[in-house]
C-alpha cells in the first residue's frame, strides 16, 4: 500500500439548502519520498483537496490513510506550508518556529536539543542571521522561508506546500524552487504540492496531477516526470523529456480542460 | 475613525470590524500627532544629534505651548472686569497657590490636601477598571468565540451600555448600602462595555490562517487562549481599555459629587457650595491632567504588549 492513500475522497458543501460537489473520487497514491504537485484552474478544488489531506476539512466521502493511519484531524505529521506565510507577527523568526518545536518535541527532546534543532532548522532555509526579526522585518520570499522552516522542523511525514511560490516574484521564486529541491534531495521528504505554475510543476516534481474543472473536480491525468535529479533549471530549458512535459501539461490545461471563464 | 473613541459611537457587535481601528485614536481626543522627522542615523557626531533632539522638541511643545498662552490671556482680559462671572487665571493662581503647594496635608474627616482627593479617586477607578477589564476580556472571549453567546448576549449588551453611568448609582447604592462598593461598581459597569465589545470584534478577526496553524500543531484550548487568541486580538483588547479608562475617569468624578467622603469629585462639589470657584478650575485642570496620563499609561501599554503585533 502506497505511503499516503487518498482513496475516492469526495466533499461537498451545503450552503442555503444547496449542495455543491467540489470534489469527487480523487484517487492519488504517493510513494514515501515523492514530490507529487497538484495543477489545475482556479476554482477546481485543489486546495480544497489538500485540506483535506492536512485535516483542516473533513471529506464527506471516501477516506486518507497516511502511513497506515487513518487522517482524521490536523496534525504535526503534515505539516503544511501557507500561501500566505501564516508566521505570527508577534512572535520572532526563532519564536515561529520554536512555537512548533516545542509543541511537537516537548518531552521527547530536551530543551537544549529543541534550540539546536530550531538553529539547524533555520540554518537549512537560510535565515539563521534573521532569527531575531519579526516577520513584518523580513521580505515576503524570507517569511515563506521561515514558514518551510516551521513545517519542515516538524519532522512531517508529508509535506503540503499551497501555493508556496504563488505570492512571490518570479527571480524570488526561482531561488526559493531550487532550495526546496536541494532539501528534498537531502532528507528525501513526501511533499505534496499545490501549483498554478507549469515551469514549477515540471521543474519540481515525480509525478504531476491534473485537474479538472469543477464543480465535482476529479483528477484528469497523472503525468510521470522522469527527469534525472539533480534538476538544472537551465538545461530543463533545453531538456526535449521536460519540453513535452510542459507541453503535455499546457495541453491538458488550455485545449482539454480550458477554464471554465474562457470555454464560456 | 476617531468617533470610535466615544461612548455613543460603538457600534453594535455585528459590524464594529471596520469601525474599531487597530490602535484606535484612543479617548482623550489628543491631536494628531505632528509628523515625526526621521530619527537621526546611528554614529552621527553627538552635536547634530542634540540640534535635531531640540529642533524636533520644539515643533512638538512650542505649538500647544504658544495657544495656551494665548487662551490664558484672552480668559485674563475677559474676566478681569469688575463683576465678571469667573475669577481670572492670576486670582486663581492666588487663591489656590495654598492647595498647590502643600497637596499633602490632612486636617482630618474631608479637609486633605489634593493628593488625598486624587489617589482617592484614583484607588477606586483601579479597582472598578480592574475588575471590568478581567471580566470584560473574559466575556468578551466568550462573545468572540462562541456565535450561540453572541447571539444571547449581544442584544443585553447593546441595551445596557446605553445607560448612563450615574443612572446606576442609585441602584447600586440600594444593593451595596454604602458608597465605596457604589462607586467602584459604576466605574466597573460604565467602563466593562467597550472591553467586551472590543475584546469580542479582536477574537472574532483572528485570520484564519492563525487558527489553522494552531490546528497543525494541535495546540490545546489554552495554549491557543494565551499564544494565539489574546496577542492577535491584543490591539483590539487595548483600545477597548484605553476608551474603557477614560469613561471610567468621566464617571468617577460625577459618582462622588453623589456619594460624598473623600475624593476629587467631592472636593469638586465642596468648593462650589463653598463658592471656590478657583479651587474648583484648580480640580478640573487636575482631573484633566491626570484622565490625559490614565489615557497615556494605557496607551503605552498597549503599545509594549502589542509590539509588532498589528503590523503585517
Amino acid at each position: 500500500m502506497a505511503y499516503l492513500d487518498i482513496s475516492k475522497v469526495g466533499i461537498s458543501f451545503a450552503r442555503a439548502g444547496i449542495r455543491t460537489e467540489v470534489l469527487r473520487e480523487v484517487d492519488l497514491q504517493v510513494e514515501r519520498g515523492e514530490y507529487v504537485s497538484i495543477i489545475g484552474h482556479s476554482g477546481c478544488g485543489k486546495s480544497t483537496l489538500l485540506n483535506i489531506v492536512a485535516g483542516l476539512l473533513r471529506a464527506t466521502a471516501g477516506g486518507i490513510l497516511l502511513d497506515g493511519k487513518e487522517v482524521n484531524a490536523p496534525g504535526p505529521d503534515r505539516a503544511v506550508v501557507f500561501q500566505n506565510h501564516s508566521l505570527l507577527p508577534w512572535l520572532t523568526v526563532r519564536e515561529n518556529v520554536g512555537l512548533a518545536v516545542d509543541k511537537v518535541f516537548r518531552g521527547r527532546k530536551s530543551r537544549a536539543e529543541r534550540r539546536d534543532w530550531i538553529e539547524e532548522n533555520l540554518r537549512l532555509v537560510n535565515m539563521m542571521h534573521a532569527a531575531e526579526k519579526r516577520p513584518a522585518e523580513i521580505s515576503g520570499g524570507m517569511k515563506q522561508r521561515v514558514g518551510i522552516a516551521r513545517a519542515l522542523a516538524m519532522e512531517p511525514k508529508v509535506l503540503l506546500l499551497d501555493e508556496p511560490f504563488g505570492a512571490l516574484d518570479a527571480l524570488t521564486r526561482a531561488h526559493l524552487q531550487d532550495q526546496v529541491m536541494e532539501i528534498h534531495a537531502r532528507l528525501g521528504n513526501t511533499i505534496l504540492m499545490i501549483t498554478h505554475d507549469v515551469d514549477e510543476a515540471v521543474l519540481l516534481s515525480d509525478r504531476i496531477v491534473m485537474m479538472t474543472n469543477g464543480p465535482s473536480a476529479t483528477i484528469g491525468h497523472i503525468l510521470p516526470i522522469p527527469l534525472p535529479r539533480p534538476r538544472n533549471r537551465l538545461e530543463l530549458v533545453e531538456d526535449a523529456a521536460s519540453v513535452h512535459a510542459r507541453a503535455a501539461v499546457l495541453e491538458f490545461l488550455y485545449a482539454r480542460h480550458a477554464a471554465p471563464a474562457l470555454a464560456a | 475613525m476617531s468617533m470610535t473613541a466615544t461612548k455613543a459611537a460603538l457600534p453594535p457587535l455585528r459590524r464594529t470590524a471596520e469601525a474599531t481601528t487597530r490602535r484606535g485614536s484612543g479617548h482623550a481626543g489628543t491631536l494628531p500627532r505632528m509628523a515625526q522627522p526621521a530619527a537621526a542615523p546611528k554614529r552621527t557626531p553627538i552635536g547634530p544629534k542634540l540640534a535635531s533632539l531640540a529642533g524636533s522638541l520644539a515643533t512638538r511643545i512650542l505649538p500647544p505651548l504658544v495657544v495656551i498662552a494665548l487662551l490664558l490671556l484672552l480668559w485674563q482680559l475677559l474676566c478681569s472686569r469688575p463683576g465678571a462671572g469667573l475669577p481670572p487665571p492670576t486670582k486663581v493662581l492666588t487663591d489656590t497657590w495654598d492647595l498647590i503647594v502643600d497637596p499633602f496635608f490632612d486636617n482630618g474627616g474631608i479637609d486633605k490636601g489634593l493628593f488625598w482627593h486624587i489617589s482617592a479617586s484614583l484607588q477606586r477607578v483601579a479597582i472598578g477598571f480592574s475588575l471590568a477589564a478581567v471580566v470584560g476580556v473574559a466575556l468578551g472571549t466568550l462573545v468572540g468565540q462562541s456565535t450561540w453567546a453572541m447571539r444571547g448576549l449581544d442584544p443585553l449588551f447593546q441595551v445596557l451600555r446605553t445607560v448612563p453611568p450615574l443612572a446606576w448609582l442609585p441602584l447600586s447604592l440600594a444593593a451595596f448600602r454604602d458608597g465605596q462598593p457604589s462607586a467602584i461598581f459604576v466605574i466597573f459597569i460604565t467602563s466593562i462595555w467597550p472591553i467586551i465589545i472590543n475584546t469580542a470584534v479582536g477574537i472574532r478577526n483572528i485570520p484564519q490562517d492563525y487558527r489553522n496553524v494552531s490546528a497543525v500543531l494541535r495546540l490545546n484550548g489554552f495554549e491557543f487562549f494565551y499564544k494565539i487568541m489574546v496577542p492577535s486580538a491584543a490591539p483590539y483588547i487595548f483600545t477597548g481599555l484605553r476608551i474603557g479608562i477614560g469613561l471610567s475617569w468621566l464617571a468617577i468624578v460625577a459618582a462622588e459629587m453623589l456619594i460624598g467622603g473623600v475624593g476629587i469629585g467631592f472636593f469638586i462639589w465642596d468648593a462650589w457650595n463653598s463658592s471656590k470657584m478657583s479651587e474648583i478650575i484648580l480640580a478640573l485642570i487636575y482631573v484633566g491632567l491626570i484622565g490625559f496620563l490614565l489615557d497615556r499609561v494605557v496607551a503605552l501599554a498597549g503599545n509594549l504588549v502589542t509590539r509588532g503585533t498589528s503590523a503585517h
